[in-house]
């Protein structure tokens, strides 16, 4: 297993926000995690990533412990987190804000393949080299946080709501890429209120409520799940 | 006005004008706010003042151990940098102002509230080098701080430092170790900010507890947000107008903090980046100056 989260809980100020969670990863798989607002998805990626810290529980990377490794620990053993809203840094030039990782560890990186693949994945980003991330539309930031994330070459990719905001059209042309980035070798965890887009593309799902794991399996389980129907897809 | 009194006025603009290129580090870069960098500019006021005086070093003798002294006193104040952020820092630096204040007034070993007196002027082959070789000196300096900080915004680490203010959870979950940066950029701050303070002990012969207090720290933050955040012409500007404007009107001397704080406020509203910072007035009243002369030559 590329990813073993087992038992994991994370408090907030005392309030409980994870209840023993546990889920995987394998190695080239996409998985969804789904939920309604508040149910913990996002809380679950910081606390995979090493933003959140854990209250009980463990997690494991390429089967070695990682639960209390710091983000940037985890960054440079192969785990990439693309925040809610794509977070780029806005002063930066898109140039920068691809480059920068690449250039502080450029013993661990080829930056040129890597650049390569973002380049061949998002073109638009090419022509925007030197603008300021700050100027540039809602689809093509998601897009250079995306690229931005992929420079390190990540072996998982943990994405939070990548369709929050962008048009319709946008939303397809975004889940296409990532579908894309498993002949790549890259797996990838994501969380999602786009029930049917993200099922889509994923192998397996976990439905996240109240900060338990209520309901798991195959794509085509969760689609045909009465639950699943009524409380995401509107059936 | 004499020549004596602009060489000072001039003297004094370059130490303040280093100082603040040492905040812009910190505060331009990483964004981490300093209400308290006049403790900064106290400890190597003071330590270069009791190198002077009391185990009786020379000025070039005494610089590097300042200089040393103050990066490390700079990284172990910068450690609470790590456990608070934001507003939570702002208090912190500016109860570190007031700590500082208080040991050296407190405690004769630093003087008391009767300071430090007799810090002698440089000499170079025996001979005081007088007020003229010493701006020569601070202006070097200034130059050199000039030079670094030019040459430090050309790599990555500006880079690092800049995305660890800008957003530190996608800073960190894209493997820069923030604390590090966050380190890094308090050991420069105060590096710079000691060796500004160096240079004035020298240039008033004496330091006094007071000479470092809130009102200094406010007045620093005001330098740099006036110029410009984040910008070398920004923080240099920033110190020379705000440095050399009151000695001209002396009559708002006792209004200035007024002065200042109002001014402070109405930068943050309506010019944000400084007014010689990226987008500023100034700076793009030099733009179009620069772009009317390109499009000029180009008819002629």
């Amino acid at each position: 297993m590329l990813l073993n989260v087992q038992d994991v809980e994370i408090a907030y100020n005392r309030i409980k926000v994870l209840w023993g969670v546990t889920l995987c990863v394998g190695e080239g798989e996409i998985v969804s995690l789904l939920g309604a607002n508040g149910a913990g998805k996002s809380t679950l990626l910081k606390g995979i990533m090493g933003i959140a810290p854990l209250h009980r529980g463990s997690i494991s990377f390429l089967e070695k412990d990682v639960s209390k490794k710091r983000p940037w620990e985890k960054a440079k053993m192969g785990v990439a987190y693309i925040p809610e809203g794509g977070r780029v840094f806005p002063d930066l030039t898109v140039e920068e804000n691809l480059m920068l990782i690449a250039s502080l560890h450029k013993e661990a990186f080829d930056v040129k393949e890597n650049l390569d693949l973002v380049y061949s994945l998002f073109p638009v980003l090419k022509e925007r080299l030197q603008q300021k991330a700050g100027t540039l539309s809602g689809g093509e930031r998601q897009m250079l946080a995306i690229g931005r994330a992929l420079m390190s070459k990540p072996k998982l990719l943990l994405i939070d709501e990548v369709s929050m905001g962008l048009m319709p059209k946008l939303v397809s042309e975004v889940f296409n890429t990532l579908s894309l980035l498993k002949e790549y070798g890259i797996s990838i965890l994501l969380t999602e209120q786009n029930v049917p887009e993200a099922l889509a593309i994923s192998d397996r799902g976990y439905v996240l409520e109240n900060g338990r794991i209520t309901i798991s399996g195959n794509s085509e389980e969760l689609l045909g799940n009465e639950m699943v129907k009524t409380s995401f897809l509107g059936l | 006005m004499t020549f004596g009194y602009i060489l000072s006025i001039a003297t004094f603009a370059s130490i303040y004008a280093i100082l603040i290129l040492g905040l812009n580090i910190l505060t331009g870069y990483t964004k981490q706010v300093s209400l308290g960098h006049a403790a900064f500019f106290a400890i190597g006021a003071y330590t270069q003042a009791l190198l002077i005086t009391k185990a009786g070093l020379t000025f070039w003798s005494a610089l590097p151990l300042t200089i040393l002294l103050s990066m490390i006193i700079g990284v172990v104040m910068g450690l609470p940098s790590l456990r608070v952020s934001d507003d939570f820092l702002v208090l912190t630096t500016i109860g570190l102002n007031f700590i500082v204040m208080g040991i050296t007034e407190y405690f004769d070993f630093f003087g008391g509230a009767m300071g430090i007196i007799g810090i002698t002027m440089p000499t170079i082959g025996g001979k005081s080098i007088g007020t003229t070789g010493y701006f020569l000196i601070t202006l070097s300096f200034l130059l050199l701080t000039i030079c670094i900080c030019y040459l430090f915004s050309k790599t990555w680490g500006r880079l690092a430092m800049e995305a660890t203010g800008e957003d530190e959870d996608a800073a960190q979950s894209l493997g820069i170790n923030t604390s590090i940066y966050k380190m890094y950029a308090f050991a420069l701050s105060s590096t710079f900010t000691g060796l500004a303070g160096v240079l004035w002990a020298h240039s008033i012969g004496s330091v006094f507890p007071r000479n470092f207090s809130f009102e200094m720290s406010v007045l620093f933050l005001s330098m740099l947000v006036f110029g410009g955040l984040g910008t070398i012409r920004g923080a240099v500007f920033g110190a020379f107008v705000l440095y050399i404007l009151p000695e001209f009107f002396r009559f708002i001397e006792n209004y200035r903090m007024l002065v200042y704080g109002g001014m402070l406020a109405m930068i943050v509203i309506l010019q944000p980046n400084g007014i010689l910072g990226r987008g500023g007035l100034l700076d793009r009243c030099i733009l179009r100056l620069v772009k009317k002369k390109a499009e000029t030559q180009e008819i002629s």
